[in-house]
Formats: C-alpha cells, structure tokens, sequence
C-alpha cells in the first residue's frame, strides 16, 4: 500500500516558506546549519505574496517624530494590551534592521525625495510607518527573501560545489506530522503532493512558518494553504495555542462578483485619502469612533480631510481606525439596511485622487477591479465588506526564542505564531513580525541543535503513526466527501464563528463541529496518489478542523468583546478579561481551553502611556502596582 | 441566472493523457478557475490543478485555454459565449505531470545560474540612497509573478526542448534587466551574460512574451531590446571595442 519511503537529515527542517520561514533558513545557514524548506506550493508562492500595504517599522525616513516607542505604543492600543509586550517591543525595536537588511539584499521599495525608503501611513500607525512598493510589498518581500536563499545556495556552489549542501527547498510537500522522542522533537513526516510518496525529516529543530487558517471560513482572503497546518501540527505535538478567539476580519474584501468576494482591498486605499460612505452617501466612520480612541481621531470631514497634508496639527480620519473597528462598524451599516447593492458598503478614492495618481500608487487595485468586477475605481467607488484576513492566536513561544512551549525543538514565527499582537493585528505589522521573528526562529533553533549533547532519534513506532495517518484516505471505507466537508465546515465557522458571536451560536458551533469531525473520520479519497487534490484536502481537513475548534472554544470562554472577537452578548471591552489570555490544547481527543494570567507591561514600557489611557484598559489594582 | 458551458479537460500524466468533456453550470462573474473548481468538487475529485492565491497576484494557476497561455484565475467566463466549448490543456512548454500540472523545474534551475544582487561592498544597510526615478525601470521587473507564461509562450523553447539548456527566457532576462538597471548592483557584466550565457541573441523580438504578461510588463520593449542594444553596441564598435581591451573599464 504505502511507497517507498524518503529518508533525510537535516539540522533545521522549516515548515513554510513564507516571509517567515525563509527569514528562519537564512538565519539558521548563516549560523552554519543544514535547513530543509518545506514549501505546499512552488517556491516563491506562499502567501505572503499576497500583502498589499507594506511592512511597518519605525524608521523615520517621512516623520522624523517616529521611532520604537511610538511603534510600540500604537501596536499595544491596536491589540488592546493583551499583546505579549515582549514580542511588541523586540517588534518595534528590529523592524527597521529587517526592512534595511532586505535591501542589501536587493529589495526596491518606494523612495523618499531624499532617496530613502518611503512609508506610507496605515491604520492604527501614528506616523507615516510603511515601507513599501505600491500596493504589492508581499510580493517584493517573498521574491527578496527568494532571491536571498538563492544567493546563498550560490555561494554554497561556489564554496563547495554544491548548491544544496546546507539549503534544499522541498517544493510542493506537505508536512503531516511531527515527530518526537520523549518531550523532544526528532523529527517530521510528510508527502511529495506530486507523486503521493511518503518522506521522513530527521531533525532535532522543527521551525512552524505556515501562515494562517482562513481557509477554515467562507469568506476569506486566504489562499487555499491558510489551513492552520502548524497551528495543528503544535496541538497536536503537545505545544499550546495562545488566545484563538482572536480573528481578523479585514474591513474591505471585495463583495461582488461572488466569485470574488473575499479577494483583499489594500488599506492603503484608505491611508491614501480613500472613503468609506454608506448607500446615503454618508461618511459613516465618524459615528463609531470608540471611546478609547476620541481624542486621536477627527469627528468632522474637515479636519479629517486636512491630516493628509498635515499630521502634526489634525487628527486622523476615522477610515484609519484599527480594522477591527473599521469591519464591526461596515458591519452595523449593512445590518441596518444602508448597505450597497451587493451587501457591502461603498469605499472611494475616485473623488479624492487624481486617475493617474491612483494608477500610480494602486496598479494592482485597479487591474484587480478593472479585470475581476468591470469596475474602474478611478472613475467609481468600490463596494467591500469584511473578510476574514488573519488570526491573532497562535503557537505559545517564547518572545526571544520563538521556542513554542512544551515542546523541545519545536519553533513558530509568523502568522502561526500567538501573542505578538494581542487582540487585533494592525497593518503592516504582519510583514515586519514575519522579519523579526523569523530570523529569531532560525536563530532560536540554530542555538537549540548546537546545545544538543545527542540528537534525539526517530522510532518506528513513531513511523507507523505517521504512515497510517496519511494512508487513512485510501483505507477508510466511508464515502464522505472532503470537498462536502470543507463546505460544510467554511459555512459553520462563517455563521456560527464569524465577526458577530453568541453563546448561543458558539455551543451550537462546537456540537456541529464535533459532528463533521466524526464524519471526516471517514473521508475517502477517489483517484490515485499522484497529485490529487481530493487527498490532500482530505489531510488539510483535520487541521482546519482542529483550528476552528479552538476559535470556537475559546469565543465561548471570552465573555466580553476585545479587537477580534466580537460579543453580540458581551459587547463592552472588559478590563478584568484583559488580565487573562486562553490557551488551547489538546487531550488526544479534543481540543481544552484554559484560561491563563496574562502578562502585566514592566514599569518602563508602562510609563510610556498616560495615565489616563491605561485606565481604560487595565483595572484599579493592576495600575496601583505600578508595573511588573 | 446561470449559463452552461462545455468543458474540455485534459487529463493524463506523462505517459498517456486524453481529452475529458463535461458539462458545468457556470454563475455571473466566474473566472475559469471557478468552473475548474467546481468540476473538481462535483465530478473529477482528483483532477490536478495548480492555484493558490486566485487573485491574479501568485502565479501558480497558469495554463492554456483555448490555445493561449493564460492564469485561469483572471479569464472571466464572460469572454466566451454561451454554449461554446471553452478547452483547458497544460503548460505546452513543460513536462505535464498531470492533469493541468506541469514540471516546471526548468525555471528554477535558470534562477540559479542569474548570480544574485552584489551591493557595494562598503554600503551598510540603512543607508541606501537612490532616487524613485532610478529605481522604477528595475521596479517594473520586479512586478513578475512568475507564472511563467512567458516562457510557455517563447516559440526559442516552446516546440524545441533542444534550446532549453542555453536559453534562459523571458523571465530571466528581465530578472538580469532588472539587475542591470539597478542602482546599486555592482556586477558591470550583466548584459554580456545575457548574451553569451543565457542565449539573449536567440530571441528575435516577436514580443509574444510581453503579450502574454499578465502584469503588463514590456518585457521585450524596456528589458530584451535595451539589452541587446548595448551589447551590440559594445561588441561591433570597433572603437569601443579596442577601448574595453585597452582598459578594463565599466563593462557591459
């Protein structure tokens, strides 16, 4: 039944070759190591090509007024203070050596007058903060870190007369477990998704970089690879998940044509003088600024309008709130009958920029509307609504490892990684974490494998497990559908999970979920092995299955609203729910969420707030202490 | 609201492969990809195709419908008409390993060979310099998805697996274009390799790559041509010939 099995050892193998896991490779080469990356698609794909807006970091280059502090200061409010301050400060303080180190390698961005790298302004970032390439920075990004693994397999060539030496991209091969000896990781199995057969990584250090879950939802801005593979493959290694509740809906997906809905708009478009206005034709965002958030923010098109040229004597305008906000209030305008045609709401930079000028700064905006929707959007507004982006839960790690808890050897960085944003991600910071945090992957595994006295070995018994796991498809003798399957799962989490959640919605979610999970025990798989998409969403199925179960538990838990989990039963931000975060496990069967103490700010990083600020987001007793 | 449409379907591997007809429902706004999605889910489960980002922005759905090279992500339904058969056929450049996916390896071994971005020594990060106006041609290049529609398309390679080993293709030359023109990159050669190991003088300008482009990149206007020029510029001056022999100046 099951092939020939592949067998290779690697010092790092990295799962996901994303921003991230191509981050982490370079480091753990440049410490001298053997790196396996594992890509699901084609080298140069993963879907940090997607990210539109640009990689925040306080460089200054455009407001001489920004630095680590700022950044920090506005990526804390964005996720509400339940970020892990660490991995916001080590964030706000690497950003710009990451950006400045991609250069050296290549990467052209933007540019200032004076010839730096330009940035641009976003939501939730005080300052103009993100460098980029017109509205494709992921692309630039992927093909940089590319090019960069590509340069030192050249090197290697020339050293030692072997391209892959140290570095091998395993293209199109999907990870399905981990392997471990005892507590420690010994190595990961998976399959070549072109011909089915099977392949064993020996490895003391497993780097997680496989993005995200939005896969697991209808609506979504995710490529078909956002299944929280490494979200699952930690749970079930015995690692933890940190605060899964937490989803982004990003405010502006495209609506219409259905076949598109979901497809990203680019923030940028509102950070360049874009609008949003409802079926009256009315600014909308001025009524839903939240208390928290009034005295950074204008309450009239007036001022609102005059921050675009001048930032230091206006207050921004409400389009830039964190998208949280932004996609709750594009929610209530359509729920209360002042949508547009195709259940959206109208955003517009028609009116506000010159055609050649949006040309200029949104190329792929407006191929995308021009040849996706016949839509010109320098000539008319167009319709969005929120999509399901990104998911602030992930791997527990350690800030300055990014060594993900419980599990020796085991490594996140990325989306797939938790905590670094708290409640709500605010653009551009996903760029930037992937930098920052991968290189502290690699670097975090590298010091791991060389502190090893003996590398731990893979058993057979181990071996069997992993086999019969990816050869269930072909065994089982029910005829579930996983294409049936994963519909019904993305129109579960879509209505039951999405950006409006009950306690009543969630109970049925979990029940629901437990059924289709007990019906994917029988998926079949029809075909062969050699590239069949059936089987491999037969395999992604549980991951997904795993993830939204999580979501789902930890929503039920969370009994106030927060960044990105909305209460329609709890709708106020509750400052006792900000001393705790949820963590997700799994018990062999079922995924438990606990509640654990979050992490107070130490009193330095304290300090760099008011006072009064503070006390809307911490309690009495918390801000008498003064600090960790 | 919906229309029905024929589908022609090739299915096989590498040994033996066939046309498959289906009949699918097609809804307003679909793009091909959609159709081929929905065949999967509803009557071929195991059919192979490439896709990721369905956005036009990852380049992984390319292949040819109706003959022309295209990502079936961005070729909407409603370019054909009602009833006609609209058929889908691998990559005719690459080795098909099945279905609709093809071994398209032959693009990264040539990545490989293009060496990489070499910045001045001297130069610490952060203190790059360049004006907007220097660095938009190269800018230009860089918008390459690498769907590889272009080299699909390119007749040198197309139906002569024989030119393969010293031609590099569209894709590349715009890759080394677009280090030629940077402002930064200290490597002088860059056009004379094109020429001499990457076979830029095998490709006679009919500019089916750019046509093909799904980013509208010139690809023959702003990279082929300008590169060609100067080498030939260099090569049969024969002032500046004796020039490069005389001092080892900036080269080409």
């Amino acid at each position: 039944m099951s092939q020939a099995m592949e067998r290779y050892s690697y010092d790092v193998v990295v799962i996901g070759a994303g921003g991230a896991g191509l981050r982490a490779a370079v480091e753990a080469r440049q410490a001298g190591l053997s790196v396996a990356i594992i890509c699901k698609s084609l080298f140069g794909k993963a879907h940090t090509v997607m990210a539109e807006g640009g990689a925040a970091a306080a460089m200054g280059n455009v407001n001489d007024n920004d630095g680590w502090k700022v950044h920090f200061r506005d990526t804390m409010r964005g996720g509400k203070f339940l970020n892990n301050w660490r991995m916001a400060e080590l964030h706000a303080k690497e950003s710009p050596d990451r950006i400045w180190e991609l250069e050296s390698w290549g990467a052209l961005f933007d540019r200032t007058k004076e010839g730096k790298i330009s940035q641009r302004n976003f939501g939730g970032h005080e300052y103009p903060r993100l460098a980029h390439v017109g509205d494709r920075t992921g692309l630039e990004l992927i093909r940089t870190m590319q090019q960069r693994i590509v340069a030192l397999q050249q090197k290697d060539k020339k050293e030692f007369g072997d391209a892959e030496k140290f570095i091998k991209v395993f293209s199109e091969l999907t990870i399905t477990e981990i392997l471990k000896e005892g507590d420690r990781v010994s190595g990961a199995y998976g399959y070549w998704r072109e011909s089915g057969d099977e392949v064993l990584f020996e490895s003391s250090a497993v780097v997680l970089a496989t993005g995200g879950v939005g896969k697991s939802f209808k609506i979504t801005s995710n490529s078909w690879e956002g299944t929280g593979d490494g979200h699952a493959l930690a749970l079930k290694a015995g690692s933890a998940l940190v605060d899964m509740e937490f989803v982004q809906f990003h405010p502006t997906g495209m609506v219409w044509p259905p076949s598109v809905r979901g497809i990203l708009v680019t923030e940028s478009v509102r950070g360049d003088g874009g609008v949003l206005t409802n079926s009256e034709g009315r600014r909308f965002m001025f009524d839903y600024i939240p208390e928290v958030f009034k005295d950074k923010y204008a309450d009239n098109e007036a001022e609102a309008d005059r921050w675009y040229k001048d930032q230091n004597n206006n207050r921004r305008p409400p389009e830039l709130l964190p998208r949280d906000e932004v996609a709750r209030a594009i929610n209530s305008e359509v729920k209360a009958g002042r949508g547009s045609p195709h259940g959206g709401v109208f955003l517009d930079v028609s009116s506000r920029l010159p055609a050649e000028e949006i040309k200029r700064r949104l190329p792929s905006m407006w191929h995308q509307f021009k040849e996706l929707a016949d839509v010109d959007i320098t000539e008319e507004p167009m319709e969005v609504g929120p999509t399901c982006h990104y998911v602030m839960g992930g791997v527990k790690v350690d800030p300055d490892t990014a060594a993900a808890v419980g599990v020796e050897g085991l490594f996140a960085a990325g989306e797939v990684a938790g905590g670094m944003h708290g409640s709500n991600r605010l653009g551009g910071n996903s760029l930037s974490d992937l930098l920052v945090f991968g290189r502290r992957a690699g670097a975090g595994a590298a010091a791991y494998v060389k502190s090893l006295a003996q590398k731990p070995k893979v058993s057979d018994g181990e071996i069997s497990r992993a086999k019969n796991r990816l050869n269930a498809p072909f065994s089982g003798t029910g005829g579930e559908n996983p294409y049936t399957l994963h519909q019904e799962l993305q129109n579960l989490t879509q209505d039951l999970v999405g950006i409006i959640r009950t306690e009543s919605e969630l109970t049925d979610a979990i029940v629901k979920l437990d059924s289709i999970r007990d019906r994917s025990t029988r998926v079949r798989a029809d075909g062969g092995r050699a590239f069949n998409p059936g089987f491999h969403l037969a395999l992604d199925l549980e991951n997904m299955l795993l993830v939204s179960e999580s979501i789902a538990k930890s929503a039920l838990a969370r009994k106030e609203s927060r960044g990105g989990h909305t209460r329609d039963d709890y709708p106020k931000m509750d400052s006792e729910w900000r001393q705790y975060n949820h963590l997700s496990r799994w018990n062999g069967s079922k995924v438990e969420v606990a509640p654990e103490e979050a992490l107070m700010l130490p009193k330095e990083l304290l300090e760099l707030f008011e006072l009064d600020e503070l006390k809307k987001y911490f309690t009495q007793g918390e801000l008498a202490k003064g600090g960790m | 609201m919906s229309k029905k449409f024929n589908f022609r379907i090739w299915r096989g591997d590498s040994k033996s492969g066939d046309f498959k007809d289906v009949q699918v429902e097609v809804n307003e706004g679909e793009v091909v990809l959609d159709v081929i999605h929905r065949v999967q889910a509803t009557q071929m489960s195991d059919l192979a195709v490439r896709w990721n980002c369905k956005a036009g922005k990852c380049g992984s759905c390319s292949m040819e419908i109706n003959g022309k090279p295209r990502l079936a992500c961005m070729t909407r339904m409603n370019s054909f008409e009602e009833g006609e058969t609209v058929t889908v056929t691998p990559l005719r450049a690459f080795p098909v390993i099945r279905d609709l996916v093809t071994d398209v390896s032959y693009n990264y071994k040539k990545a490989m060979e293009v060496p990489a971005f070499e910045p001045p020594a001297d130069l610490q990060p952060g203190e790059y310099r360049m004006a907007q106006v220097d660095v938009e041609r190269s800018q230009e290049f860089r918008k390459c998805i690498e769907c590889f529609l272009c080299q699909n398309t390119c007749h040198v390679i197309r139906d002569h697996e024989e030119n393969k080993e010293s031609f590099s293709g569209p894709r590349f030359f715009i890759r080394m274009a677009e280090l030629d023109m940077h402002p930064l990159d200290t490597i002088k050669n860059r056009k004379q390799m094109a020429q001499e190991e990457h076979g830029l003088g095998m490709c006679n300008i009919t500019k089916c790559c750019t046509e093909v482009c799904p980013e509208h990149i010139k690809i023959t206007d702003n990279a082929i041509i300008p590169m060609k020029e100067r080498v030939v510029d260099v090569k049969y001056d024969p002032l500046r010939w004796l020039g490069s022999k005389i001092r080892k100046k900036e080269g080409i």
